[in-house]
């Protein structure tokens, strides 16, 4: 029998038909829609005259833009408040499930997926987001779509697409005190670079990714789009089982233990081809800042910014134009930067395991007179955790400001805007000039780096400051 | 958003020979900011079609009453540059259903597989034959028989056949775009729902 991967069981058990020398009819599981690349296609389904296929398979909830305070008040910003309306209008008409602002499972549509068990391993799943890849993290075919697909996929829950190359990213070894899934992921985009992967979908192997609990697992998912990658995803095993056993959608009872028997087959079989491989070993990884304006722009806390040494004509003029936007000099050591801002949030870590680690470490500490520091969870149910952990109250006396769930400073499409020429560091995954806000300059880490930088006021290694 | 359904097409065309026609000459960058799909047509090869003062220009092709036709023959390398969908909506809002030259840019020619306008990839030997053919008489009439990949010179009977990838040839014969070819799908997909 011929040797497959965990990509191609997935991809291949969804084709409806195979276009002759075009593309595939692909089935989609699960749709995720929000606020702001939902309201065209609805508009066009009606231009058609057409309807939501199979409106059951379509999950919304409202993030990009949401307010992160006040959120049971008619939001003030009008594009926002026009775009939620939109999306609740849509939702009622079409029969959709919404889980709106206040209710118990609001939150950023990438958090509340897998924390309501609708992300399943070997699913096929889309949203008209980028970060769609997080759900990969259970097994499933996972990855952002455009506008007009949205609207294939409300009409017919299929999209037109040509299956990708295939990439394993294998990363083995134990992984170093202080070192987190963020730095893995921070540390592999920086080797292979902001579009080493793209036109691939890679699947993560090796023991040290095996050792990650579900939500470590989402972050690298969640950043393989920064590599240029369709999307990532790692072969389910008892981590991703039992997080999701006695989730709201998952299966039940007999039900269940049939579908585990169905998810365990979901692997790559020994001796399976990649289009290409990598190998990294877990005892090279440090933790990871970035220090430019693209996510492949990352180097070891302790490490210095690269020279322009072997740069050559416009890349190296493209190098030097994102330094200046960042105000760092070539050869710098990165250690030691004052910082304004500290963010933890987003799709990449604003789940509750993220929460625990920062509480943890702040813990009796105060964050520096310098730091402006917020902290927004990714969804109501791990806001509702944090507080009945006594984790809010701990990053509360610390000097953190929680604020309501939503997209947030991730990509400042509502008031959470870094202030221009301000240094944050932050969770999320893009660092893109202006991403954060005009003029602000991020600085991407982990939730344990952000931790340490807003107990020092400065850029600093975790290791250095939380001795346990 | 669907098109015409293209099956055969006849009638006279439109000569253009230039060579390496950019995407930039079809529509100028600054028609780009209209929100919606409409009267891009008027501004189709603004800056060759009209001077400053916005009068027609008399030496331009689509300003010259003895042309006309939904074929224009163009020279070689057509739609090269910038890879906006633009300049094929301009053609199409124009009257144009098929373009036809010896070679086209890649991404212009998927484009206009994407929006209903046929582009027909002929030898330069055939083309030199159609310009002149059109020269001589203007009311030369070509045929394009999309099942058949087959265009052909009326007045003298030459033909050549053309390529065109299956899935596309069968959404310009029925007028879809993707959405359109999923739609017409409706009971496989149910019978694969059903499967799963
Ligand atoms: S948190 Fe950021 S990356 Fe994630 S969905 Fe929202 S805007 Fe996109």
């Amino acid at each position: 029998m011929e040797k497959t991967t965990l990509f191609d069981k997935i991809w291949d058990a969804h084709v409806v038909k195979s276009v002759p020398a075009g593309p595939d009819v692909f089935f989609i599981d699960k749709h995720f829609i929000h606020e702001v690349t939902s309201p065209v296609a609805f508009l066009n389904l009606e231009t058609r005259g057409i309807g939501v296929k199979y409106p059951e398979r379509t999950i919304a909830t409202p993030d990009h833009n949401v307010p992160t305070i006040n959120q049971e008040q008619t939001i003030k910003d009008q594009l926002s408040r026009m775009q939620v309306q939109k999306l609740r209008d849509n939702c009622s008409k079409y029969g959709i499930e919404l889980h709106d602002l206040g209710s118990a499972h609001h939150g950023i549509v990438h958090v509340i997926g897998p924390e309501l068990g609708i992300t399943q391993p070997g699913m096929t799943i889309v949203c008209g987001d980028s970060h769609t890849s997080t759900h990969g993290a259970f097994g499933a075919i996972a990855f952002g779509i455009g506008t007009s697909e949205v609207e294939m996929v409300l009409a017919t829950q299929c999209i037109m697409q040509s299956k990708a190359k295939k990439m394993k990213i294998t990363v083995d070894g134990i992984l170093g005190k202080g070192v987190t899934s963020k730095d893995i992921i921070l540390y592999i985009i920086a080797e292979i670079t902001a579009s080493g992967a793209t036109g691939y979908f890679v699947e993560y192997a090796g023991s040290a990714i095996q050792s990650l609990s579900m939500e470590a697992r989402m972050t690298i998912c969640n950043m393989s789009i920064e590599m240029g990658a369709r999307g990532g995803l790692i072969a389910p095993d008892e981590t991703t089982f039992n997080y999701l056993e006695g989730k709201r959608y998952a299966p039940k009872g007999e039900d269940w233990d049939k579908t585990v028997a169905h998810w365990k087959t979901l692997k790559t079989d020994e001796g399976a081809v990649f289009d290409k491989e990598y190998h990294f070993d877990a005892a090279d990884i440090e933790p990871m800042i970035t220090y430019g304006t693209n996510p492949g722009m990352g180097i070891k806390v302790k490490g210095t910014i690269p020279t322009t040494e072997g740069m050559e004509g416009s890349n190296k003029a493209s190098y030097l134009k994102s330094l200046a936007y960042m105000g760092f000099e070539a050869g710098e050591a990165i250690k030691g930067k004052l910082v304004d801002f500290v963010f933890v949030g987003s799709c990449t870590n604003g789940r509750i395991e993220d929460i625990r680690s920062v509480a943890q470490f702040v813990k009796g500490h105060k964050k520096a007179d310098n730091i402006t520091a917020w902290i927004v969870p990714g969804s109501r149910e791990v806001e509702k955790m944090a507080h009945e952990e006594g984790l809010v109250k701990i990053l509360e006396e610390a000097g953190f400001e929680l604020r309501q769930p939503g997209c947030s400073a991730c990509l400042a499409m509502n008031d959470d805007k870094i202030p221009a020429g301000k240094y944050a560091v932050s969770t999320s995954n893009r660092n893109f000039e202006g991403r954060q806000g005009p003029g602000a300059r991020t600085m991407l880490a982990s939730p344990l780096t952000v931790a340490a930088v807003a107990v020092t006021g400065r850029i600093c290694d975790p290791r250095e400051v939380f001795q346990n | 958003m669907a098109y015409d359904k293209f099956t055969t097409l006849r009638t006279t065309a439109v000569p253009l020979p230039n060579e390496n026609v950019d995407t930039d000459q079809i529509i100028p960058a600054r028609f780009l900011k209209a929100t919606e799909r409409v009267g891009f047509g008027d501004n189709l090869f603004r800056d060759w079609r009209y001077d400053v003062e916005g009068n027609p220009k008399k030496d331009f092709v689509l300003n010259d009453s003895t042309y006309s036709g939904k074929i224009l023959v163009a020279g070689r390398n057509f739609g090269s540059g910038s890879s906006r969908e633009h300049a094929v909506w301009a053609l199409y809002d124009y009257g144009f259903r098929a373009v036809v030259s010896s070679f086209f840019a890649d991404i212009f020619k998927n484009n206009c597989l994407n929006i209903g306008v046929l582009p027909v990839t002929i030898s330069a030997d055939f083309a030199d034959k159609l310009f002149s053919a059109i020269a001589s008489n203007p009311e030369t009439e070509i045929e394009i028989d999309l099942a058949a990949q087959k265009i052909t010179l009326l007045s003298t009977g030459e033909s050549e056949s053309f390529d065109i990838n299956e899935y596309k040839k069968e959404n310009m014969k029925h007028g879809f775009d993707d959405i359109d070819y999923l739609l017409n799908m409706s009971n496989e997909i149910d019978v694969f729902v059903e499967d799963k």
